[in-house]
């Protein structure tokens, strides 16, 4: 049913990048880079989780760095020195996936009957609790200090260690898997209905659609991505602390699906690629370059100046993203049309409760 | 209990009396109206029946259960579907999807099915696909099955309308003003459509302005003015109506 014509020569080319990935290692033996890719690879996981949120329920959620935090610490707190708990890695991907999908249904619950801004506001929050949460339940995680020693993967007796290569498959099976999960979902019956709900809730909901319970589904279902990923990225370091899942984790992510194109999968992973190459590896690549000409200039530190810049500028000219869905381009492309959309919130009156 | 029946509702907002004590009886196979000048509240009719609103008073009873106040997911999984006033379609899906989402509360796929896309899933979307297109045939756009419904021109929106709320297999079809904005010719395929989706054994309960085409194919109609039932008959009936004829042009001096 495949319709060959319609794919373009640039869909080929990442198709091709996308096979030559695991031989890639074969080729490069630095590394450095292998790090930089599973470092992306994490943050790809996280970006597909939250396409699911954003780019397919239209669901803004600026605190999905929180579902990483479970995620993380899950694993941390059942695979360290911490309890004495020794947990497998295995199962605990599955275990922390699920964990974050309950959570998920937690924070999801009370806020999901808000929408627009006030979601985004409330997601938000959530996104700065989560992990004060974890800062101060010291006994428990560590505090500020986090949680240290963390169990790193055993498969077949192989020890993965500090070696980034094993983590470079084990994220690249992970990102397969999550990538075919979240293209079923778009396809099905859940997809559908979340399509439905973010271009016209209350229709959705006169065609039987249980809006609470559709945008629960896409709430959980993004969260559990991150929990795949949290699990890898506290193995990948040994350590986990609150630090590491502040707002600019949330914001990071949700530039890698503007830029790449919300709702789009080759979007969420063009877009992930581009951001995290341009934060682990450009950025302290041109650090160093300037270092060697004698000038001392940190250009990590001027990552967020450069998200800004990119994001208005693909704002103005593609705001659909570089790999945007043909339907965001149209709808993008009738959001001049603001009198029409100011007519229809006025009849979108709340239905109300007794 | 009736198939279909309001039965002495009202419905305020703040101060304002929406409806007011309306009792309607629409029996299965019908084609029922209600019509009223502007402001009558026969949306907010609608907009009871459907679950959009929570009734302030009365019952509205449907196939042997009690739905006032009913969200308007379960309102539909009982059988009753509706169109909109202003087309309210998924702009940004096509045609074939928005029937397809139409079909929703019908379908039996699980999460698990939609994440694995099991053959049960794959097997259900072929047959959902096909009964989407055969809709789309019914309402004669099958040559825009794969068009963003944005982009169909204004009758056929409101065609896809139809058919994506008999992708549910409703007993009891709403229309709010499906006339709205259509020309003769438009019109007169519509009479043709109502009367089509009448013989496929749906109750259709409309709403509209168009005092033609409704005397022309309803066998029952009620009567709204200022949210009150000022008559109910047949369009012979409420043709010679005094009350209906005052509501319409006025007092005479």
């Amino acid at each position: 049913m495949l319709n060959w014509k319609k794919y373009r020569p640039i869909d080929w080319a990442l198709v091709a990048i996308a096979v030559f990935m695991p031989f890639l290692p074969l080729v490069d033996h630095n590394g450095g880079h292998i790090n930089v890719l599973v470092n992306a690879g994490i943050y790809m996981m996280l970006a597909i989780g939250l396409n699911i949120v954003v780019g397919f329920a239209g669901l803004l959620d600026l605190g999905y760095a929180a579902f990483f935090a479970i995620g993380s610490y899950t694993y941390a707190m059942v695979a360290s020195p911490q309890f004495g708990l020794h947990f497998s890695f295995w199962p605990m991907v599955l275990i922390s996936a699920f964990v974050a999908a309950l959570f998920g249904v937690i924070l999801g619950a009370p806020t999901l009957r808000l929408r627009g801004d006030y979601l985004a506001i409330v997601t938000l929050g959530f996104g700065e609790i989560v992990p004060q949460t974890f800062l101060n339940l010291a006994k428990y995680t560590g505090g500020p200090n986090g949680i240290s020693a963390i169990d790193q993967p055993k498969l077949f007796g192989y020890h993965f260690g500090l070696n980034p290569l094993p983590y470079y498959y084990l994220v690249l099976v992970l990102i397969a898997f999550s990538l075919i999960v979240a293209n079923n979902l778009r396809t099905s019956r859940l997809g559908r209905a979340w399509m439905a709900i973010r271009e016209d809730e209350i229709a959705a909901a006169h065609m039987g659609i249980n809006t609470t319970t559709a945008k629960l589904a896409a709430f959980s279902l993004g969260a559990s991505f991150s929990g795949l990923s949290g699990v890898v990225n506290a193995s990948l370091l040994t350590l986990v602390s609150p630090d590491q899942f502040k707002f600019n984790v949330s914001i990071t992510v949700l530039s890698m699906l503007v830029l790449g194109g919300m709702g789009s999968l080759p979007g969420v992973v063009v877009g992930s690629a581009l951001l995290s190459i341009l934060n682990f590896f450009i950025l302290p690549q041109a650090s160093n370059l300037a270092a060697t000409v004698g000038l001392h200039i940190d250009f990590t530190s001027y990552r967020f100046m450069l998200y800004g810049i990119i994001l208005v500028a693909v704002m103005l000219f593609k705001p659909e993203g570089l790999w945007g869905s043909e339907q965001r381009k149209a709808e993008l492309k009738e959001s001049g049309d603001i009198a029409k959309a100011e007519n229809a919130e006025y009849e979108e009156m709340p239905r109300e409760t007794v | 209990m009736a198939f279909f029946a309001l039965k002495n509702v009202t419905k305020t907002f703040g101060g304002l009396v929406a409806v007011k004590e309306v009792s309607y009886e629409i029996q299965p196979g019908q084609i029922a109206a209600m019509i009223g000048p502007n402001g009558a509240g026969k949306s907010t009719a609608f907009n009871l029946v459907t679950g959009l609103y929570v009734p302030t008073s009365g019952e509205i009873e449907f196939d042997e259960q009690t739905i006032g106040g009913k969200k308007p997911d379960f309102v539909c999984k009982l059988g009753i579907a509706r169109t909109f006033q202003n087309i309210r379609l998924f702009a940004f899906m096509t045609a074939v999807e928005n029937v397809m989402a139409g079909r929703h509360v019908r379908m039996g796929a699980m999460l698990w099915d939609s994440l694995l896309h099991t053959p049960k899933q794959r097997a259900e979307e072929r047959r959902v696909r096909e009964k989407a297109l055969e809709l789309l045939r019914f309402v004669k756009l099958e040559r825009h099955a794969d068009d963003y419904a944005h982009n169909l021109p204004y009758g056929f929106q409101r065609r896809l309308e139809i058919a994506r709320a008999l992708a549910s297999d409703p007993k009891l079809l709403l229309l709010d003003e499906p006339a709205a904005g259509m020309n003769p010719r438009e019109k007169e395929d519509l009479m043709g459509l109502i009367r089509a989706i009448r013989d496929r054994g749906t109750t259709v309960f409309l709403i509209e302005h168009d005092m033609g085409l409704v005397m022309n194919i309803s066998e029952r109609i009620a009567v709204l003015d200022h949210g009150e039932k000022i008559a109910e008959g047949t369009p012979v009936e409420i043709r010679a109506n005094p009350r209906v004829i005052e509501a319409y042009l006025g007092k005479s001096a």
